[in-house]
């Protein structure tokens, strides 16, 4: 060390770090300034996370919406357990916090000028930028599935005004009548999320409708903790529900929103009293639009800081990311946004990102006093990232009643304490 | 490469860690418990607190959890995700929140 003058250290400090990324701290700007784009469970956390990381960071939250409604819950909402208002949230504690919270779209990024634009007509300019676009829905990838049609047969795969209109179609419902779900194929936000729903209507039926009848028509061989799902509907709910898979013919390509009608790859047409349309999925418009996504629809991202592969500076978590074995979930978009939120410090102070430690875990409403769950603990190694082997995976299928019903209370802690680590 | 060298140098003194903790950064660990433990963990109705409670307890505890001593629902398969050196980690940073 003692050959090195000052000059040299000096020189060499700002080498790596333009060799990492923009070192705007280290460059002497007064505060760096990082725009978060989406203020669900990705965005609001990361949000958060810088300012709890370096409270001197300018961060603004673009997000159009005063309120959030969660998707996790939603299916309790549309069960008839829970109300919208228990599953929305407000971004004053972000504001208070020091969070600037613009509420505004972001219809435009400039990765080169390292700018957004928002629809109100500012510019934002950023040293660093995460977005958490989350999904939209591939509209026509069902033929005759499109906006109009979702107001027939909605997919409630956004929570709000969807998951209140699925629930008044079920309230509307006669007793033995027929709901259909089609479920998407793989990838997809939320995995176990359309079982849960069945859950839950079939929940909500056995009460009020015990003569109906649930239909899945899934455009996939196997779905996430199947057997548990399916040991639970054949003790809590016999008889009520009817799963076929694609090979089984459960493939729904052609819906007519004015019949309630859905037709499968083979021609079965089967008409539903209500009927609840689960699309193909895709990055959000802003992250495809931004050139953020790859052919699949899905965004490309370096699972060490959740920078997109690119597009250099800016960050993507949740949903819209390509992170298997990470499910696209909340918790799993909470997770992210910790770990972008680190690195994107670390990188503006042209340090390497710490290493990357992430975990999920998705809870199923079965029944009254009865839930399910998967778990995983994830790395980051030089195979890429990865599920720590010998963790996590889903609650033991040999499990007594006592154990179902500590999952379905540690499930509302989880949610309490997640929506919690969001928005305060 | 006395460049080189020298950059070397300064990012491994910038990421020093304590002597348990290597290939740790235990607040990044730590975080991944707040999805469930609370943005602060300090607990979510029937989910504990993990702030402030004591060193050895919670190493234990979670040790237990690791190697299935103490039956729980989704904490073995959690536990079970991280290394014994990261469960002292964990251990000594949540005994000292305050």
């Amino acid at each position: 060390m003692t050959a090195f003058t000052r000059r040299h250290l000096l020189a060499s400090a700002a080498g790596s770090a333009a060799l990492i990324g923009l070192p705007a701290i280290a460059r002497g700007q007064a505060a760096a300034k990082v725009v978060v784009i989406g203020g669900g469970f990705g965005g609001a956390t990361a949000a958060r996370y810088l300012k709890k990381g370096a409270a001197e960071l300018q961060v603004t939250l673009v997000e159009p919406s005063a309120t959030f409604v969660t998707c996790p819950y939603s299916n309790l909402v549309i069960g008839g357990w829970r109300k919208i208002e228990s599953i929305t949230f407000t971004y004053d504690k972000l504001a208070k916090e020091g969070i600037t919270v613009a509420r505004d779209s972001a219809t435009a990024i400039d990765p080169q000028k390292k700018e957004v634009r928002l629809a109100g007509g500012r510019t934002l300019s950023y040293d660093r930028l995460i977005i958490s676009p989350g999904i939209d829905i591939r509209w026509g990838a069902i033929a005759g599935y499109d906006e109009k049609a979702a107001e027939a047969m909605p997919h409630a795969w956004r929570a709000g005004e969807q998951t209140l209109l699925l629930r008044r179609q079920l309230e509307a419902m006669p007793d033995g009548g027929l709901f259909v779900m089609a479920a998407p194929a793989n990838p997809f936000r939320c995995p176990p999320g359309p079982y849960e729903r069945v859950s839950m209507i079939a929940n909500y039926l056995t009460q009020s409708k015990p003569k109906s009848k649930i239909l899945i028509l899934d455009a996939k061989e196997n779905f996430s903790k199947q057997p548990l799902f399916q040991d639970a509907w054949a003790k809590l709910y016999p008889g009520m529900i009817e799963w076929i898979p694609v090979g089984k013919d459960g493939k729904v390509v052609k819906v007519d929103p004015a019949a309630k009608s859905l037709e499968t790859e083979f021609g079965t047409v089967h008409k539903a009293a209500v009927a609840n349309v689960i699309p193909p999925q895709m990055a959000a418009k802003i992250a495809r639009d931004a050139g953020l996504a790859d052919q699949s629809g899905w965004c490309p991202i370096d699972p060490m800081t959740f920078e997109s592969k690119l597009h250099k500076g800016v960050h993507v978590v949740g949903d819209a990311t390509i992170a298997a074995p990470m499910p696209k979930s909340g918790f799993a978009a909470n997770s992210q946004g910790k770990v972008a939120a680190a690195a994107a410090i670390a990188m503006l102070k042209g340090k390497q990102p710490p290493p990357v430690g992430m975990v999920n875990t998705c809870y199923s409403h079965v029944g009254k006093d009865y839930a399910i769950s998967v778990a995983g603990v994830y790395r980051v190694t030089d195979k890429g990232l990865i599920e720590v082997p010998d963790s996590g995976g889903v609650s033991p299928r040999q499990w007594d009643d006592g154990n179902r019903r500590m999952e379905s209370i540690y499930a509302d802690g989880w949610y309490a304490s997640i929506t919690g680590d969001m928005f305060g | 490469m006395r460049v080189r060298f020298a950059s070397l140098v300064l990012a491994l003194a910038a990421f020093a860690l304590p002597a348990q903790a290597q290939n740790v950064d235990v607040s990044i660990l730590a975080a991944t418990c707040a999805g469930c433990h609370g943005g602060n963990l300090d607990g979510s109705g029937p989910i504990p607190g993990l702030k402030g409670q004591q060193q050895a307890y919670l190493g234990n505890q979670l040790q237990a959890f690791k190697v299935g001593a103490r039956p729980a629902t989704v904490m073995n398969r959690l536990a079970r995700g991280y290394s014994d050196d990261e469960i002292v980690a964990l251990a000594e940073h949540f005994s000292k929140m305050k």
